[in-house]
């Protein structure tokens, strides 16, 4: 894909996703403790579906996020030698 | 309108460092015409062929496709299955080898050593036309999220996001572009993913979707994909299943995945040919699932959104007329912001926005790229200075690329004024695609097609598919010459004037091609069939070879047709 000294996307996208993972987490269980918070923003979308407050997608999709940046980060990380 | 939290502005700020950062760390890697236009030709399989996927999956893909599907149903899924993986295996398995043994920089650089220089610039001069007009349709799909989810100024959606582009495509072409593109890939999905599941979960499944859009609308068939398209007058769309597997796949289609060199050059920068023909199969594999994320939102919105008898969504042009009284309305293509607000909270909802913003730039940067490249190579060097350096080029890139994003910021403005944006498209590649996939098709198969033959075949195909345009906007009778029949819709007007135009094209070249004088055989040597050599890959075990994977993806494809029919 790239040449010998060059860092591979995969490590950039895998920071990325790490760094998400952990804001819209921990955004998820904020919104868990602090419901009301969540729900005045919700509130102005109009559109909102009740329901999904009780999913907490933040939280498993956050976590989830963090799984694969963690994964991707440690895997395609620059090392010395490499 | 939503406003956004703390933690889903810093999402979207993370996002434009993060592209901006890639940029200026491959600046340093692109240093020769090579690395700046075709990325080193060293991209991996898997690389170039999410790279070659992105490029096509832009804000308009996002926006309009959803809107589409909202407006007819599972029908528009056909412009991601009957009207892409064939064409991306016949790329990878037939048209791939030429390209990357002549070794050419361009397609329209292809049609020079085939054809000779009149085709190549008819050629260059046409895409250079349609990509930034294509790159303003991008602007416009971009902004108009920006405005209806948050509400922010349109003209400062469209600057800001263009200025970023245009840096780091300016900083590491292609290079750049192509790894920027697998990131905006990985975030699209990850944004996007959530709104169809939660749809469903909400619908109560897909058996539960279906069920509320028979509901909503028992008379139309918004949920079957060939069954309703034996007659103009029983789908949506308006559309006849002639105008979808011929106009379609076989023009549009063909026309667009293997030849438009905003995907093309994502094949051709692969570090072998193997890879350049995994790349196309990997992105074909890929591009089967994308309705799962575009498609089904839309008809999330069917289910969700609407009741009984009643589109909760718009027309544009009703959009425009409600707010002439005050009253706000919303428009097709606003279904995947809205289903975004809909599920998403904070966080959550800075990552979908970031979604959209990545479709976007991988859009806009697969447009400047091409665009920088044709018109280094294919127009200013073939043009009007054959003999400069090598870094003379690569500056004209640059200068380039800065100069197409501020073209396709005016031609945003053009793309205001139509009511359908993915009708517009469909309308310029019918212009410009299809006949050029005849004329390349005849002149990698067909030996006796001659330089002649493929200028004027060219020329005649998109001077005809113009030609028909204008007579249905004069003449809207016409209607029933050009598509058969006087029911049909803008849709299958596209898919057969395609058609039509392919056609004449073919017609033409043919003709030419006989009545002139071929090229010598010698000529042709790695462009043409029979007279190249493909590399054998008789020693690479079954599961790693091309046309294995090819096999398993056009299975897979062949049961989803019946899955869904």
């Amino acid at each position: 894909m790239q040449r010998s000294d060059m860092i591979s996307i995969w490590f950039f996208i895998g920071a990325l996703l790490l760094i998400y993972g952990v804001l819209i987490c921990g955004a998820g269980i904020y919104d868990l403790v602090s419901p009301s918070a969540a729900a005045v923003a919700r509130a102005e979308a109009n559109l909102h579906w009740d329901g999904v407050d009780s999913l907490h997608p933040g939280i498993w999709w956050g976590g989830l996020l963090i799984i694969m940046g963690a994964i991707y980060t440690y895997k395609f990380a620059p090392r010395k030698g490499n | 309108m939503l406003s956004l939290s703390s933690v889903d502005l810093a999402i979207i700020v993370l996002y434009f460092i993060a592209v901006l950062g890639i940029g200026f760390y491959l600046k340093r890697y692109t240093k020769t015409g090579e690395d700046f236009f075709l990325a080193g030709r060293e991209m991996t399989a898997w690389v170039a062929g999410l790279s070659f996927l992105a490029a096509n999956l832009g804000s308009l893909e996002l926006m309009g496709w959803a809107g589409s599907a909202y407006q007819y149903g599972i029908l528009a899924a056909h412009w991601y299955w009957v009207g892409a993986i064939p064409a991306m295996l016949f790329l990878a398995i037939v048209m791939i080898p030429f390209y990357y043994i002549s070794k050419t920089h361009s397609v329209p650089g292809y049609l020079s050593l085939r054809y000779g220089e009149p085709a190549r610039a008819l050629s260059a001069i046409s895409f250079g036309f349609m990509t930034v007009l294509m790159s303003g349709i991008n602007m416009y799909a971009m902004a108009l999220v920006l405005k209806v989810v948050l509400g922010w100024d349109i003209y400062f959606s469209i600057w800001v996001s263009s200025i970023t582009v245009a840096l780091y495509v300016g900083l590491g072409g292609l290079l750049s572009a192509i790894f920027n593109e697998v990131l905006q890939f990985v975030l699209i999905w990850l944004g996007a993913l959530l709104i169809s599941i939660i749809g469903l979960v909400e619908a109560g499944g897909w058996s539960g979707m279906v069920a509320r859009i028979h509901a909503n609308f028992p008379d139309q068939n918004f949920t079957h994909l060939w069954g309703p398209i034996g007659s103009f007058t029983t789908n949506p769309m308006g559309i006849h299943w002639v105008a979808i597997v011929f106009g379609l796949g076989v023009f549009i289609s063909m026309g667009y995945w293997t030849t438009d060199f905003l995907v093309v050059q994502r094949v051709i920068s692969a570090k072998d040919l193997r890879a350049a023909k995994l790349a196309p199969i990997i992105g074909a594999a890929f591009k089967m699932c994308v309705p799962f994320i575009v498609i089904l939102p839309g008809l999330l919105g069917l289910a969700v959104l609407d009741s009984p008898g009643h589109h909760f969504l718009v027309p544009e042009d009703a959009v425009t007329e409600a707010l002439k009284h005050g009253k706000v309305l919303h428009s097709f293509n606003e279904v995947l912001p809205i289903m975004l607000a809909r599920y998403c909270g904070p966080g959550l909802m800075g990552l979908g926005i970031t979604a959209l913003i990545a479709g976007f730039m991988s859009g806009m940067a697969g447009n400047v790229s091409a665009f920088a490249t044709v018109w280094t190579y294919d127009i200013y060097r073939a043009m009007f200075r054959k003999n400069a350096t090598d870094a003379h080029y690569v500056s004209v890139g640059r200068w380039c690329t800065i100069l197409g994003v501020l073209v396709s910021i005016g031609t945003a403005y053009l793309v205001m004024h139509f009511k359908s944006i993915m009708d517009y498209v469909q309308a310029l590649f019918s212009f410009f695609i299809a006949p050029l996939f005849a004329t390349v098709l005849l002149g990698m198969l067909w030996k006796r097609a001659t330089p002649k033959g493929g200028f004027w075949g060219l020329l005649a195909g998109t001077a005809s598919s113009i030609g028909m345009y204008v007579w249905v906007l004069k003449v809207p009778s016409a209607l029933r010459y050009i598509a058969l029949s006087p029911n049909a819709k803008d849709m299958a007007e596209n898919m057969f004037r395609a058609l039509w135009s392919g056609l004449i094209c073919a017609v033409v070249t043919v003709v030419v091609s006989l009545l002139t004088k071929p090229k010598p055989e010698s000529e042709l040597v790695g462009l043409v069939y029979g007279c190249t050599e493909i590399p054998s890959e008789g020693n690479l075990p079954v599961y790693q070879r091309p046309i294995f994977w090819a096999g398993v993806v056009a299975l897979v494809f062949v049961v989803i047709q019946v899955i869904f029919w």
